[in-house]
């Protein structure tokens, strides 16, 4: 029992991320029409500036947690000012290109720099150690990371769904035209939401630098899980991408323990199932 | 609706003479590779991708559905034709034949599956398939895992044509380049073809007007699979080995950069495409991971600045479908 407890745990905790990548995804996908490719390599870049923070700057977990989102929301603002923008009106493929190419390069310099392999980030010395739940030990940081993005994911669906800022943007996703003849400025509306987007996959990024070591490439093969994810749920709803990313990430936990060879292709058959069955996603509506 | 090509250009006897102008000044170039100096192996690779992009454009440049996961019928087509080689020993046409019913039957199953969403969610289905074949073909035995099938015997096609000898295997290749191209032009111009352009046009006129528009784009998804499935089959017996690297998301990010660059919903521009990038591939294999980095700039370049590619651009200047 003690095994499918902590399959459960690392199950939680790619759950946590697949729920914060895919919020990010849907979110962007409101406002921008665009799937970002780009979303596993900003992940990865949230990872590396919490790394580069403390080994250069001496700057903690606790600042990189605010700090690197922002330093990586505003890189991700900048591509959306400089190229993302000029691509309103054309097709959507047109912007999973664009973000696949911004993908390549930002893995590719990485990788460049610093290999294929892990580079380790120590957990934070208040979130060591572990707690005997009586059923389980459970490592106080991967809890952490389970109940952080929870109340992450939790806050930013209120921000969207029950603010004024929320409704504004709510509204620009309907109509875009008619809010801005209200006064409301879209365009920089549109480029704040694609910030706060990857924001949430950079910090996705440094909450898993000291479980996953931090990679280039450790956003890659994970955003065509996600992607998958996104499928499953529909990019409808927001609340819909938290429970799908959080379910899923429950379910491959369960797979590693009752089946680990499926464990890798879990989420894809699923997603195979919920097309056959309802082929708009869980949540989502017509496309 | 839709910018992705601007080939609205009415297929007259003109432009189809044009075409097959281009057509035949491709082949006697490419017939005459040998005879030239030029490395043949490098262009039997291009040939192979180019085959690729052009059966990946059918379905993009005039279907409008845009795959992400192409890599996995040219890998699967690989595998299949090398085990058929190898383990089972049968002669090379055979051994294409086993690819070739691979692709079609794994185009059947993924057509069936990825055809019911659209536009993006179409790509991402593309693409979680083809990842889901990947740890598949990563895990099953008959693959080697990490090895791949290596040292493939590429023998006697029907009995006669020595595969072993670089030159015949080139016109063997480019022969089966040249019949896929055919095909795939062939079905362009046909009926069907042009029923595929309505719907990337506008499909709820085309659903108005009687047609229905899954089952065509199911079949252009098969067609294209099967004919991506003959490059992969045809790959193996060039590179003599079938490896995870031919089933990767990047394999089918290649593909889309090859059509990209040479001109999405063009004939000629794939082909086109596929040299640039094998070649700048071939030339820059010394830069490791930057060669990655000039990749994503080209897809950002062609992206923003650039979006019929090089054939596009001809053909728009000269106001031609190429």
């Amino acid at each position: 029992m003690q095994a499918l407890y902590a399959q459960l745990l690392v199950g939680l905790i790619n759950g946590s991320f697949y729920a914060l990548l895919s919020l990010g995804l849907a979110v962007i996908f409101g406002m921008l029409n665009i799937i970002n490719f780009a979303h596993g390599a900003l992940y990865m870049m949230g990872a590396f500036v919490a790394y580069f923070l403390l080994n250069l700057g001496g700057i903690n977990y606790w600042w990189a947690l605010l700090l690197a989102p922002i330093i990586v929301g505003i890189f991700g603002m900048i591509l959306e000012r400089t190229m993302l923008q000029w691509l309103t009106g054309l097709d959507h493929l047109y912007g999973l290109l664009l973000t696949f190419g911004i993908a390549l390069i930002v893995q590719g310099v990485f990788q460049n720099y610093f290999g294929s392999s892990g580079l380790p980030y120590a957990i934070p010395d208040q979130l060591k150690g572990g707690m005997n739940l009586g059923f389980m030990f459970l490592p106080i940081y991967r809890g952490w990371v389970v109940v952080f993005s929870l109340v992450v994911c939790l806050a930013t669906w209120f921000l969207i769904e029950k603010t004024r800022l929320g409704a504004y943007l709510r509204a620009a996703t309907e109509n875009p035209t008619l809010v801005r003849a209200f006064g409301v400025n879209v365009p920089r509306m549109i480029t704040l939401t694609y910030g706060l987007g990857v924001g949430l996959a950079a910090l996705a990024g440094v909450l898993s630098a000291p479980i996953n070591q931090v990679r280039p490439l450790m956003g890659a093969d994970l955003i065509i899980v996600v992607f998958a994810v996104v499928v499953i749920g529909g990019m409808g709803s927001i609340m819909g991408s938290i429970i799908t990313g959080f379910a899923l990430g429950v379910i491959e936990g369960l797979t590693k323990y009752f089946y680990p060879e499926a464990s890798n292709t879990v989420v894809f058959v699923l997603m195979v199932l919920v097309l056959l069955v309802k082929p708009t996603g869980l949540t989502g509506r017509a496309a | 609706m839709t910018t992705l090509t601007d080939d609205t250009l009415p297929v007259t006897p003109r432009a189809m003479r044009d075409e097959m102008i281009v057509f035949v000044v491709m082949a006697l170039l490419l017939a005459s590779v040998p005879f030239t100096g030029v490395y043949p192996f490098f262009v039997m690779q291009a040939l192979c991708f180019a085959l690729l992009a052009c059966a990946f454009n059918l379905l993009i440049g005039y279907g409008g559905l845009l795959s992400f996961g192409h890599a996995m019928f040219m890998g699967t087509a690989g595998y299949c034709s090398a085990h058929a080689l190898k383990v089972w020993a049968l002669p090379p046409e055979l051994g294409i034949l086993v690819g070739i019913a691979a692709a079609f039957a794994l185009s059947l199953i993924t057509g069936f599956i990825s055809i019911r969403r659209q536009g993006i969610y179409f790509s991402m289905i593309t693409l979680a398939l083809s990842q889901l074949l990947y740890f598949i073909y990563l895990q099953a035995p008959f693959t080697h895992g990490e090895d791949g099938i290596q040292g493939i015997p590429q023998g006697h096609m029907f009995g006669i044509f020595d595969l072993t000898k670089p030159t015949v295997l080139y016109y063997v290749v480019l022969v089966g380049f040249l019949a896929g191209f055919l095909l795939i032009f062939r079905i362009i111009n046909s009926p069907f073809g042009e029923v595929l352009k309505a719907i990337r046009e506008n499909e709820p006129r085309a659903i108005s007007l009687g047609y229905r528009t899954d089952q065509y784009k199911f079949l252009a998804f098969v067609l294209s699979g099967t004919l991506a499935g003959f490059a992969g089959a045809l790959k193996v017996f060039v590179a003599q080995n079938a490896s995870l690297t031919d089933v990767h998301w990047s394999m089918s990010g290649e593909v889309v950069l090859m059509t990209l660059v040479g001109g999405l919903g063009t004939i000629f521009g794939p082909v086109v495409g596929a040299f640039v990038i094998i070649a700048m591939q071939q030339y820059l294999a010394g830069f490791g991971q930057w060669v990655t980095v000039i990749q994503g700039s080209i897809f950002v370049i062609c992206v923003l600045t650039f979006r019929r590619g090089v054939v596009g651009e001809i053909a728009h200047y000269f106001r031609r479908s190429l």
